[in-house]
C-alpha cells in the first residue's frame, strides 16, 4: 500500500516537470543556432580592441613623459 | 608600462569576458532570459567601484598620517575613476531593471541607496574643486572622503538588506549564487570580476601618473624660481 503509494507521489512529481520542462524561458536559441551570436561577439571584441589599443598607447605615452622627465 | 604583467592579465581576462559571456550556456530562467549575462558586466561595475573607493580611502588615511601631496593626488583619482565606474553600474542596471522590473527607475532601495551613495561622491568632487589652496583642499577632502566611505558601506551593503528589493541579494531576495550562479557562469563571472577591477586601475593609475608628473613639474619649476 506504502510502495503504490510513493510511486504514485513520484509519478505524478516527474509528470510536473515534465510539464515544466516543456514551458521553457524563452531564450535566444535561434541566435546561437544560426551563428549570428558570432557577429555580436565580433563587434564586441572589436570595440574591446579598440579601446585597448587606445589605453595601452597612452599608457606608452605616459611612460615616455615620465622617463623625459 | 611601468608594471605590465597586471595590465596584460586584464586585457586576457577583460577579452575572455567580453567573448565567453556571450558564446558559454547560462540557465535558461524566467524574468531574466537571456538578460542574465549582464551579470558579468553590471555586477564588475560596482565591485571595481567599491575597490577603487577603498583604494581613494586608504589613500586619504596615508595623506592625513603623512601629509604628502601626492597621497592626496592618488586619493582623488582613485575616487574619480570610482565615480566614473558607479555612473557605468547606475546606467547599465538601470538599463536591465527596464526589461526585468518594468521601470528603468522604481525607486527601489537598492537604487535609493546607490543613488545617495553617487550623491555623497559627486560632493566630494564639488568640495575639492571649490577649494583653491593646495594644502586646505588635501586635508579637508582627505577627512571627507573616510566619511563618504563611511556611508557607502550602510547604504549599499546593510540598509537594501533590511527592507523589502527587488534588487537580487536583497530582502528576502536570493543573491545570484543562491539559485542561479551555476559553475558554467561562475567560470566567467570571477575572471569578469577581476578583470574589470585590474582596468579601472589601469584607468586610475594613468590619471594618476599624469597628475603626479605635473605636481612634479610645478613643483621644480617653484624651486626653480626660488
Amino acid at each position: 500500500m506504502r510502495k503504490t503509494f510513493i510511486t504514485a507521489i513520484l509519478l505524478v512529481l516527474a509528470a510536473f516537470t515534465a510539464r515544466a520542462q516543456t514551458q521553457e524561458p524563452e531564450m535566444a536559441d535561434a541566435l546561437r543556432a544560426n551563428g549570428k551570436i558570432y557577429v555580436v561577439v565580433t563587434v564586441l571584441a572589436t570595440i574591446f580592441a579598440g579601446i585597448i589599443i587606445f589605453l595601452v598607447r597612452l599608457d606608452r605615452k605616459m611612460t615616455k613623459i615620465e622617463k623625459n622627465n | 608600462m611601468r608594471t605590465w604583467w597586471w595590465k596584460i592579465l586584464c586585457i586576457l581576462l577583460v577579452g575572455y569576458t567580453v567573448i565567453a559571456g556571450f558564446l558559454i550556456p547560462v540557465p535558461r530562467l524566467d524574468i531574466l532570459n537571456e538578460t542574465i549575462r549582464n551579470l558579468y558586466f553590471h555586477v564588475p561595475m560596482w565591485f571595481t567601484m567599491i575597490a577603487l573607493f577603498t583604494a581613494s580611502g586608504i589613500y586619504a588615511i596615508k595623506y592625513l598620517r603623512s601629509g604628502r601631496l601626492q597621497d592626496d593626488i592618488y586619493s582623488a583619482h582613485y575616487a574619480i575613476t570610482g565615480i566614473a565606474f558607479s555612473v557605468y553600474g547606475m546606467l547599465t542596471g538601470m538599463e536591465w531593471a527596464k526589461f526585468t522590473w518594468g521601470e528603468a527607475w522604481s525607486n527601489d532601495p537598492k537604487q535609493l541607496g546607490s543613488a545617495m551613495c553617487m550623491l555623497i561622491y559627486f560632493a566630494y568632487l564639488v568640495l575639492r574643486n571649490g577649494l583653491k589652496d593646495e594644502e586646505k583642499r588635501a586635508k579637508i577632502s582627505a577627512v571627507y572622503n573616510i566619511f563618504a566611505y563611511a556611508l557607502m558601506i550602510p547604504l549599499i551593503f546593510i540598509l537594501p538588506r533590511m527592507v523589502d528589493s527587488l534588487h537580487p541579494g536583497n530582502g528576502g531576495n536570493p543573491a545570484f549564487k543562491q539559485y542561479d550562479l551555476d559553475s558554467n557562469m561562475r567560470l566567467v563571472f570571477y575572471p569578469a570580476v577581476t578583470g574589470w577591477m585590474l582596468l579601472g586601475f589601469w584607468m586610475a593609475t594613468l590619471r594618476i601618473r599624469l597628475h603626479l608628473y605635473r605636481f612634479k613639474k610645478e613643483n621644480s619649476f617653484a624651486f626653480e624660481n626660488n
